[in-house]
């Protein structure tokens, strides 16, 4: 393992700000005080910061409908997130995306998405700059079970791998995809469509962080020098249901339970370095105190922040028109 | 008759022809819901619940769940319709007709046509439109322009749970595609809607109100903003026609420009994007039919030419209301 105490502090970091954003939605959500539509990633944050920690800010990701994880991953402000799903004017899109098009692309954030398997095809374009620019950047395409069975998905494998880009597709595997089971939903196997397709695929245990990350690292050192494109089936679950107020009546009792218990990313990765003595109990405890300040904090000033004017409206359709 | 929801209309329409019907099937992602599970089945019935029950009546050999695959649905749906059954392919947000588009406009739209009159597609497309939801862009458009534009599919919007009952049926038992589109905000609206099983014809609109001083035209989920400026008007002495078209493709032109012709002040009401929509097809055929009867220009009152915004306020800005419509009538009153 070679990773430092920095970058072992940074992991938990990333990952109980994610948990904390999330679970507060949650409750802010239940509360009637968010409008639209939220899906939460709890459950889910070893992905993103397994995956995010081995990009640079100019390396890129494209997100899903689940993207708040993947946009504090990749470096987005977490009060700038938290005032766009209020939407506020401050807000990271002005308050005109809401929490489904989440977007910096200052931080190399090109988006979440409320088309399932938008992004994927968009990752190519990313790639396709890279390669033809000749820098030495990734772009990275998220998406989900149900998602690996829209055909832009298998498209945009294959056109990475006849163009031989720099793009990482990344199947964040929860098992479901709304109330349906990926069982029922995927024909074969998701990892055998990357094979197919020529991508060099590989299965990894979503809830360990190290794993993620160990895999992450060797497909993006690979895409970075030239060796083109993978996919990465990451097995996870998601604690709560598809969106919020789902009543998750799919799942059984004892299933939720499992999620909440035993495939906590966070639980895990806490024993990990705590059993291995890479780092202090303490040193854990002030990150989650610190991920709680910050996202009650990231509440109260959302609350407090004023709306988009009127004029608001109109702008931004066009740059000029 | 009972009072029912337009959710419960929708649900009663599918219910009794899929048992008078036995090639009537249903096809869509989580139209069931619990697929594969060992959870609850029919844990979902649609996204809001809007085929929930269908399930065990029918098993799932007859309401399908599908991965998703919005150009696999549609297509499949346009194959067996074309080969004897008659489906109702659900797409869940009508903003999801950018993955699938290909199918409806290019081979089910068009089959009749291309193929010298042979062929026969009994399908129904149900979907879900319009804003209010905070839903955001890709969420909560109306796009039924983009359907109306395409020669070979009918395309119906019914603004209450009576209509949305009789033209569901007749959507379904019509033997052209059609797409049946339903405004997110009207599943919890409710009204009087019989209880066994009837048909509303295609291409005759309705009038919900009649009056001499102004029409108003509108469709879908406008219909009652426009009978409540009505309403409103008439306490202030003025009365007003309201013509439901109920359907935009066929049009009832007729009853259109009988009800322009009658009034001679005309308020369109449409909530989809204002360029090349419905609005402006009508106010095209009312100046080119009845240009003489007119006696003021006619009013559009549509969003403007933006994207659905998230933020609440914009959103609200951004949507037809009471207070807009009311304000464009008087300024032809
Ligand atoms: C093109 C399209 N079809 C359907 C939907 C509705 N929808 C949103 S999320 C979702 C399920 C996605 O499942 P999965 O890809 O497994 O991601 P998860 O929600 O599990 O993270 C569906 C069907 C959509 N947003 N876009
Ligand atoms: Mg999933």
């Amino acid at each position: 393992m070679q990773l430092s105490r920095e970058e072992l502090l940074k992991a938990y970091q990333g990952m109980c700000l994610i948990r904390e954003f999330d679970d507060a939605v949650h409750y802010e959500f239940a509360a009637d005080a968010m409008p639209g539509f939220v899906h939460l990633y709890v459950g889910e944050e070893a992905s993103a910061m397994g995956i995010c920690m081995n990009l640079n800010e100019k390396d890129t990701i494209a997100s899903t409908h689940r993207g708040h994880g993947h946009c504090i991953a990749k470096g987005c402000d977490v009060t700038d997130m938290m005032k766009e799903l209020y939407g506020k004017k401050d807000g990271i899109c002005g308050g005109k995306g809401g929490s489904m098009h989440i977007a910096d692309l200052s931080k190399g954030m090109l988006g979440a998405n409320g088309i399932v398997g938008g992004g994927p095809p968009i990752v190519l374009g990313a790639a396709l700059t890279y390669k033809t620019k000749k820098m030495n950047n990734v772009s990275v395409g998220f998406f989900g079970d149900g998602a690996s069975n829209q055909g832009s998905i298998s498209e945009s494998m294959n056109m990475a791998s006849v163009l031989k880009l720099p793009a990482i597709f990344v199947c964040e595997d929860n098992g479901y995809a709304e109330s349906t089971a990926r069982e029922y939903a995927v024909g074969g196997k998701i990892l055998d469509r990357g094979k197919a397709f020529g991508l060099d695929s590989h299965e990894v245990d979503g809830d360990n962080f190290f794993e993620v990350y160990e895999a992450a690292k060797h497909v993006i050192d690979n895409a970075r020098n030239g060796k083109g494109p993978a996919l990465l089936h990451i097995k996870t679950s998601k604690v709560y249901g598809h969106f919020e107020g789902d009543a998750i009546s799919y799942r059984t009792k004892e299933e939720n339970e499992r999620i909440k218990n035993d495939e906590d990313p966070l639980k895990i990765f806490k024993k990990k370095v705590i059993d291995a003595g890479l780092l202090e109990l303490t040193q854990l405890e002030n990150i989650e105190n610190e991920s709680k300040s910050k996202i009650k904090k990231a509440i109260e000033e959302s609350k407090d922040a004023a709306f988009p004017n009127p004029n608001d409206l109109l702008t931004d359709v066009y740059i000029k028109y | 008759m009972s009072i029912k929801t337009y959710r419960e209309a929708i649900n009663e329409a599918l219910l009794q022809e899929m048992k008078k019907d036995e090639n009537v099937i249903v096809i869509g992602e989580d139209v069931a819901g619990g697929a594969g599970t060992n959870g609850e089945q029919d844990a979902w019935g649609g996204v809001l619940g809007v085929t929930k029950g269908l399930l065990k009546h029918f098993g799932r050999e007859r309401i399908i769940d599908t991965p998703i695959t919005e150009t696999a649905i549609m297509g499949m749906a346009s194959g067996a319709a074309l080969t004897g059954l008659r489906p109702v392919a659900e797409l869940m947000f009508v903003d999801f007709m950018g993955v699938c588009f290909d199918q409806i406009l290019n081979q089910t739209a068009k089959f009749r046509y291309m193929f010298g009159g042979k062929a026969v597609t009994p399908l129904t497309i149900r979907t879900m439109y319009g804003g209010g939801l905070r839903a955001a862009s890709q969420h909560s458009q109306c796009l039924y322009p983009m359907f109306t534009h395409v020669p070979g599919i009918k395309v119906v919007l019914p603004s209450n749970p009576y209509d949305a009952k009789g033209l569901l049926i007749q959507s379904i038992r019509d033997n052209d595609p059609v797409i049946f589109m339903e405004h997110k905000n009207l599943y919890d609206t409710s009204g009087d809607v019989p209880d066994e099983s009837y048909s509303i014809p295609f291409g005759e609109a309705n009038f919900t109100r009649e009056g001499k001083d102004l029409t108003f035209i509108a469709m879908g989920q406008t219909v009652a903003i426009c009978n409540n400026v009505a309403d409103t008007l008439k306490k202030e002495g003025k009365t007003c026609t309201v013509l439901d078209l109920r359907t935009l493709s066929p049009l009832d032109e007729d009853s259109i420009l009988e009800a322009a012709e009658e009034t001679g002040k005309v308020v369109i009401v449409d909530e989809s994007y204002p360029r090349c929509n419905v609005a402006t097809d009508i106010s095209a055929l009312i100046c080119q039919n009845s240009f003489d009867s007119l006696k003021a220009g006619i009013k559009m009152v549509t969003p403007p030419h933006t994207p659905v915004p998230f933020s609440p306020p914009l959103e609200d800005l951004y949507l037809p209301s009471e207070e807009k419509v009311l304000n464009a009538a008087k300024e032809i009153l």
